[in-house]
């Protein structure tokens, strides 16, 4: 069972006790990012560093290769500047 | 349920006693608590009754009164039944988790012993500790002896649990005159107790992943509890407090009457006492009340119409049941053993006097400030103060509203 | 302590859970240790966060980026709040009301949350032997305030209460040792920890779960606000706060009455070759709350001051873990 809570909702629909209702994947945050990370898959070893240096969560691997979701990646670039081979890039957004 | 009256035990016990003998009978999950005076009996026999295994309760003997709340929050929201106790200068400490407690519903029960707040520093009562809390969003409830220090502790959890209500009671008692005194009190057996408190029941939220779970800290349905509300949400919970509040009074009412089912002994928002013919009325809290009540019957034999009212629910504030109460009696005198610094009278002078603002006939209210740091209030002062009230009930006006009782000049 | 085998790549295929989508700022290291520390953990976990940017920032209402049940309570009061959870259900389950066998209870509490305003309540749990782990962040200033100095803010550190001025060079005061604070409580199981090393920290975030009673853990947080340093460069300075020797890698543990500490990985190689120590410019150069220590000229004096400062407390963890 889902039970969506409006945007406007009232002080009589809002959950009591200032619990959180929604989860922080619905606000992207790839809006922030100046800079994209753009991970060469060539070079791109699968040691997974840049997955647990990532402060926002924003790299996964997929098939042992690092992947930036761009929905959330707030362009830092840490993986980057610590990847040991390397293999990402950042150029600036358009 | 019980059919009728339970078979009950007469104890000889102080007032901190009969508290932390009904938290025993209660067992909680959790007590977490700090030793101050004239609190410290509670803790103590507490302690006792988990070193002895009376209890299955986890005692957390915390670092600091902040600590106690604290933990009580952490506790209550995991799930637990949580009971602290304290007074003056530690309710102080707990200031901002007060707050907190009430803000995120939890149905926390906390004992205070009234006693004066430094400076200069004092053991004894009064009530500036709890009336500096009113606002905080706990349900205050104030008891006359022991017996009803007894009492309320029991009914506390059932009120602080209704899915109504989720919020945290405070059961207050005069520190020294209740807290110190034997008294013969009436006990149920414990499982008549068990019974009536039941086991705690959640309410159901909406969390974050959009289903319904529990409003409780459990892996299975996890749930976020002390977000960062900003002026987009905060406002809102605020209202959903004072809704509580309100529905609050109803449940103070059933759960008394409730326990006079099983206790013989009924209670409820405001306790009258001879007020129904009565021209002039005191009203007040706490201990005093009670020897208000002799008061009452002295100057009723000299032939004054006098009665009084004992708030019992400073929280959620009885409003509609004072004004029935009240309808009918020409003056009022108040009894605030707290003072507001800088206000125009003490706490409950300043409710009374909003009370009736919108009252086509208002009686004449004057405000009596007394036994600060615990000076005596004793039966003469209180004669006094009923004389005063009828001269403006017979003049017509209030000659002075704001007088401070057994202050030397 | 049984060990599971940890391996980054089977870690990396466990679920965030602190979610993206957080407000924390771009480049936060806070961010990074948050999300290391919960992939170290083990079965049902409530975390417990003290007040500051990891609370703030990942908990605006009506959003919340936590995927396990988790409690704000205030800001100096973390370690009493996880110590009611603890002990809330250690009596719940003894009469028979929790459907879990264990559950693991993590605090996370800043520098300010630590070492200030929540030592007090830190020492309580301490003292009272709750078991649970306790994670400081350090990013060594209140940050979610917007960079006072603490007790954790280094010597000379440039914070908006500690200003480099013409007469006093930035914060006047060394660090507070609260690890070894902590340790001297007898804690069950002490480490101190760098996100540069995720592998070292969640092994070390792991043991302190299993360990019974009070279990600490001190992480090193680079904060790109607060530090003045490129959001890329967090992690590298993590790295360099070892290299230096300025925040060495050790556990510590009691065994018959006395303390053991161990050295980790990084931490222990220097201690075997000590030429590998780096010295503290290298940390200090890139970051802008100890640019007055360069610029307009080198305090010469400070710098040797630090340094000597660093050598003091890293030979004195040398004796403490056998060498030397």
């Amino acid at each position: 069972m889902s039970i969506k809570i409006s945007e406007m909702a009232g002080w009589r629909e809002i959950p009591v006790a200032g619990v959180a209702y929604r989860p922080s994947t619905e606000s992207k945050t790839g809006d922030w990012r100046s800079f994209r990370p753009i991970v060469n898959e060539e070079k791109c070893t699968g040691c997974a560093l840049c997955h647990f240096f990532c402060p926002d969560g924003a790299i996964s691997l997929v098939n042992e290769k690092a992947k930036v979701d761009y929905d959330f990646c707030k362009g830092c670039g840490i993986c980057a500047e610590e990847c040991p081979v390397k293999a990402i890039e950042m150029v600036p957004e358009r | 349920m019980e059919l009728g009256v339970a078979k009950q035990e007469v104890m000889g016990l102080t007032g901190d006693e009969a508290v932390a003998y009904a938290v025993k009978q209660v067992d909680p999950d959790i007590v977490a608590a700090y030793p101050i005076t004239p609190q410290t009996i509670i803790v103590e026999r507490f302690s006792e009754y988990v070193a002895d295994g009376l209890v299955n309760t986890e005692f957390v003997p915390v670092e600091s009164e902040h600590s106690a709340l604290s933990t009580c929050v952490g506790a209550a929201a995991a799930g637990a039944r949580a009971f602290t106790a304290t007074a003056s200068q530690g309710l102080a400490l707990m200031w901002e988790i007060l707050y907190i407690a009430a803000s995120m519903r939890l149905p926390i029960v906390m004992a205070v012993v009234n006693r004066a707040l430094s400076a200069p520093i004092n053991i004894h009562c009064d009530h500036s500790d709890t009336m500096g809390a009113r606002d905080s969003g706990w349900i205050q409830l104030y008891c006359e002896n022991s017996q009803e220090a007894y009492d309320t502790t029991i009914q506390a959890w059932r009120i602080a649990e209704h899915p109504d209500v989720q919020l945290p009671v405070m059961v207050t008692l005069d520190g020294f005159v209740l807290s110190h005194t034997l008294e013969s009190v009436r006990v149920l057996p414990d499982d008549v107790v068990k019974r009536f408190v039941g086991q705690r029941r959640y309410i159901r939220v909406v969390g974050h992943e959009y289903k319904e779970v529990p409003l409780v800290l459990d892996p299975e349905n996890p749930l976020t509890l002390g977000a960062f509300g900003m002026y987009t949400h905060y406002f809102e919970y605020k209202r959903q407090q004072a809704e509580a509040m309100e529905k609050a009074k109803r449940v103070i009412e059933e759960v008394g009457r409730e326990y006079g089912g099983i206790s013989g002994r009924t209670y409820g928002l405001i306790h009258p006492y001879r007020l129904e013919d009565a021209e002039v009325a005191l009203i007040g809290l706490g201990s005093t009340m009670g020897t208000a009540k002799i008061v009452v019957d002295r100057l009723r034999q000299e032939g004054m119409k006098i009665g009084l009212i004992r708030i019992r629910s400073f929280r959620p504030f009885p409003r509609e049941e004072l004004l029935k109460s009240l309808s009918h009696v020409k003056a009022i005198g108040v009894l605030d053993r707290a003072m507001s610094f800088g206000a125009y009278g003490g706490p409950l002078f300043m409710e009374m006097r909003s009370l009736f603002y919108d009252e086509e006939s208002r009686p004449l209210i004057s405000d009596y400030i007394y036994g600060l740091g615990g000076r005596d209030m004793p039966i003469k002062l209180l004669e006094d103060v009923a004389r005063d009230v009828k001269r403006n009930a017979d003049r017509g006006r209030v000659a002075e509203p704001i007088r401070y009782v057994g202050l030397r000049e | 302590m049984g060990e599971e085998k940890l391996t980054l790549k089977d870690l990396a295929a466990k679920p965030d859970l602190l979610a993206p989508g957080h407000r924390m700022c771009a480049g936060c290291v806070s961010a990074s240790v948050a999300r290391m520390v919960m992939k170290a953990t083990r079965g049902p976990t409530i975390v417990a966060t003290a007040t500051g940017c990891l609370e703030v920032a990942t908990t605006i209402l009506p959003y919340t980026a936590w995927r396990v049940p988790w409690i704000h309570n205030a800001f100096e009061n973390v370690a009493a709040t996880a110590s009611g959870i603890e002990s809330a259900l250690k009596a719940m389950k003894r009469r028979g009301a929790l459907k879990y066998e264990h559950v693991d209870i993590i605090a996370f509490g800043g520098d300010g949350g630590t070492y200030d305003i929540g030592f007090q309540a830190l020492s309580g749990i301490l003292e009272r032997g709750h078991d649970l782990l306790y994670v400081l962040y350090d990013n060594e200033a209140y940050m979610n305030t917007g960079i006072q100095r603490s007790g954790g803010t280094p010597y000379c550190a440039w914070t908006t209460t500690s200003p480099a001025g013409k007469v006093i060079p930035g914060k006047p005061q060394w660090k507070k040792p609260i690890a070894h604070i902590v340790v001297e409580h007898r804690a069950a199981y002490v480490a101190t920890a760098s996100p540069a090393y995720p592998l070292d920290l969640i092994k070390k975030v792991r043991r302190g779960l299993e360990a019974e009673g009070p279990a600490f853990l001190h992480v090193i947080a680079p904060c790109t606000r607060g530090w003045r340093f490129p959001t890329n460069m967090g992690i590298k300075l993590a790295r360099l706060a070892v290299q230096t020797c300025l925040f060495p890698l050790w556990e510590a543990w009691w065994e018959d009455g006395h303390p053991v500490y161990k050295l980790s990985g990084p931490s222990e190689a220097i201690a075997r070759r000590p030429e590998m120590k780096k010295p503290v410019e290298e940390y200090l150069k890139p970051q802008g709350r100890f640019a007055h220590l360069f610029k307009p000229e080198r305090k010469e004096e400070l710098l040797r001051r630090i340094q000597e400062g660093i050598d003091r407390e890293w030979s004195l963890l040398l004796k403490r873990a056998g060498f030397a």
